[in-house]
């Protein structure tokens, strides 16, 4: 048998190629797997019908109309959603045998993680895209121009990186698939319940409130709200930045960490 | 580095798992160019050594070498001359069977050219052709398997560890399976499979190491291993119990066997066909009423019996096979 060569190139070379390569594969499933390209933007539209016509109209949002309120929060809420798919992308690798598979390749095999959180960047791109169309059909009136609609963007991408890589270590530390889903929910649902993405915060009880108020979904809400409906901004902007930022470099640092402890040294 | 003749050079491998000791001071050399099988029960050990050999676990103890790399010191260089098929087919099932056998060399890091080449050359090799724009979630057991073997040689690695080849494979899917991997020897690699089965470790390797909770217990080719483990047997049923117990008298050998239940016995059979005869026209002037003749070769049963005095199937065997069903959905 003639026998093949790695071909001679640089490692730098070889590690985008190996990145490039799994979100390449990671992408395809937006695609092929429509089921799940579907249920990341049901679940938010369910509550934007919801709340804007359920619950909407007992509920007080000075300065704005409820549903100009309620739309920041609601596309915060589908990208912390979307950004959970890395988890059971990582759990189902684990679970198929695949990171094994890499891991006996001479690739950077953790470039299965950058896989899944760039396809959740594509995916959440994707699924805001959708929710704002949904928002104007249902009466959301935002007042952003191109500007901040590209700082809209900004805000969700980082947001949904920072959220993607700690769902990674979720996906790497659970054993089955139905309980990485679980372990995400319980997660995803109080951050994004406990903030001032449907009601504002100053309803809440005083305990709930200082969390609600401080946690960094509310942040990321409040720089959408303000740059979409002109609410204040005051520090949010800079705080929603900030804290998905650190969010990003300790989960991604952890993330690299547990999957090369992990998957060699146990 | 002066090249040894040996592929595969482990000494003294010890792994626990917590408190569980999974591998407890295993060796093993390969020759290269040689096929070995590692044959064992469900729990021995076989798959934690294949993860050690092929770099995704460490050692707790011991070294291995392969092609004088140290697996754990220079894993990068070991993984660009291995194949690995794991125990469970590890093929992405939302691409298609070309765009594995595709990822997979791109991951191998050949160039491009060579990996279109290699994976059209290999979609034919293993009759996937047909099947190879159609998502691999698609696939039949067989075909995945198939597939999941084509991806491990894109990079037509010198060393290969297949973790239980053909289990779950019909016997048709079963001989493809032997013909491949002999194909494979024949060309040059190096091969260690594991298996729980003697008839699989017969016809594919040259040596075979047996191991039991982590150590081995014996070592040798085929036909050595099944004169330790006793001869073929030969086993009757019969009508009546009054026609069992005629037979036992007939036959009275030290390597009788009497299953009451079943109204059966075995006796072991060293001279073959002429020898049953006998045993039938004795039981015909007798009278006996004979209902179903077998005969059977020492299987991997009867190997363990004798080497470690107890049965092959591990006392957690049963959460071992429910684990699997799990891992293959
Ligand atoms: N990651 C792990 N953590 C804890 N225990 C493990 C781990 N991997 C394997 N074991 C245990 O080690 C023992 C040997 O497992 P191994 O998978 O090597 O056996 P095997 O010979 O391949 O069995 P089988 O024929 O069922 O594939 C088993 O008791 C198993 O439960
Ligand atoms: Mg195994």
């Amino acid at each position: 048998m003639k026998r093949v060569k790695p071909e001679p190139r640089s490692k730098i070379y070889w590690a985008l190629s190996d990145f490039a390569v799994l979100t390449k594969r990671s992408m395809v499933y937006i695609v092929r797997n429509m089921d799940q390209a579907l249920s990341t933007v049901f679940m938010p539209i369910m509550f934007l019908m919801l709340f804007r016509y359920v619950f909407g109209g007992a509920i007080e949002t000075p300065g704005v109309s409820y549903v100009d309120f309620l739309f920041a929060g609601i596309l915060v809420q589908t990208a912390a959603f979307g950004a959970t798919y890395t988890a059971i992308g990582v759990t189902t690798d684990i679970r198929r045998g695949i990171v094994d598979r890499f891991k006996s390749l001479p690739m950077v095999s953790s470039a299965v993680l950058v896989g899944h959180t760039v396809t959740d960047l594509v995916r959440n791109t994707i699924s805001a895209v959708i929710m704002v169309l949904v928002g104007l059909l249902v009466g959301f009136r935002p007042e952003a121009n191109a500007f901040e609609w590209l700082l809209v963007l900004g805000i969700l991408m980082v947001f949904t990186f920072a959220i993607s890589w700690l769902s990674a270590i979720m996906g790497l530390l659970s054993k089955t698939v139905e309980g990485v889903q679980w372990m995400t929910f319980v997660f995803v649902f109080p951050v994004t319940f406990i903030s001032s993405a449907f009601v504002p915060t100053a309803s809440m009880p005083s305990a709930l409130r200082a969390f609600a108020e401080n946690q960094p979904v509310t942040h990321v809400i409040e720089a959408i709200r303000s740059l979409t409906v002109g609410t204040p901004m005051g520090s949010h902007g800079w705080l929603a930045l900030a804290w998905s930022l650190a969010i990003l470099i300790v989960s991604y640092l952890a993330a690299v960490y547990i999957f090369k402890r992990k998957t060699t040294a146990n | 580095m002066a090249k040894s003749k040996y592929a595969i050079q482990a000494t003294n491998i010890h792994k626990s798992f917590g408190k569980l000791e999974v591998l407890k001071g295993l060796d093993l050399k390969i020759h290269r160019g040689t096929i070995v099988a590692l044959l064992g029960p469900n729990g021995a050990g076989k798959t934690t050594m294949v993860r050690i050999l092929s770099t995704l676990l460490r050692p707790d103890k011991g070294a291995v070498s392969i092609e004088g790399y140290d697996v754990v010191k220079d894993a990068h260089s070991v993984r660009s001359i291995i194949g690995l098929t794991g125990q469970y087919a590890a093929v992405d099932e939302y691409l298609t069977g070309r765009e594995n056998l595709r990822m997979m060399g791109r991951l191998y890091h050949l160039s491009k050219e060579d990996t279109l080449r290699r994976s059209e050359e290999l979609l034919e090799q293993f009759d996937i052709v047909g099947a190879a724009d159609r998502y691999a979630k698609t696939y039949s057991g067989g075909m995945r398997r198939r597939l999941d073997l084509a991806a491990s040689l894109i990079a037509t690695p010198p060393i290969i560890f297949l973790d239980e080849p053909t289990t779950g494979l019909d016997p048709r899917s079963r001989l493809a399976m032997w013909d491949i991997i002999q194909n494979l020897v024949t060309q040059g690699t190096t091969i260690l499979l594991t298996t729980q089965h003697l008839e699989e470790a017969d016809r594919l390797a040259e040596y075979i190491v047996v191991i039991d909770e982590g150590k081995v217990i014996a070592g040798g080719t085929a036909d050595e291993l099944k004169s330790k483990a006793g001869r073929e047997r030969v086993q009757f049923t019969f009508e009546r119990d009054s026609d069992l117990k005629k037979a036992e008298k007939i036959i009275d050998g030290k390597t009788l066997e009497v299953d009451k239940k079943l109204k059966g016995l075995s006796v072991s059979n060293d001279k073959g066909v002429a020898r049953v005869r006998q045993l039938l026209e004795k039981f015909e002037n007798e009278k006996v009423r004979v209902t179903g003749m077998s005969l059977s070769k020492p299987t991997l049963d009867d190997v363990f019996m004798k080497l470690t005095g107890r049965k092959a199937t591990h006392k957690d065997s049963h959460d071992e096979s429910s684990d699997k069903k799990e891992a293959q959905l």
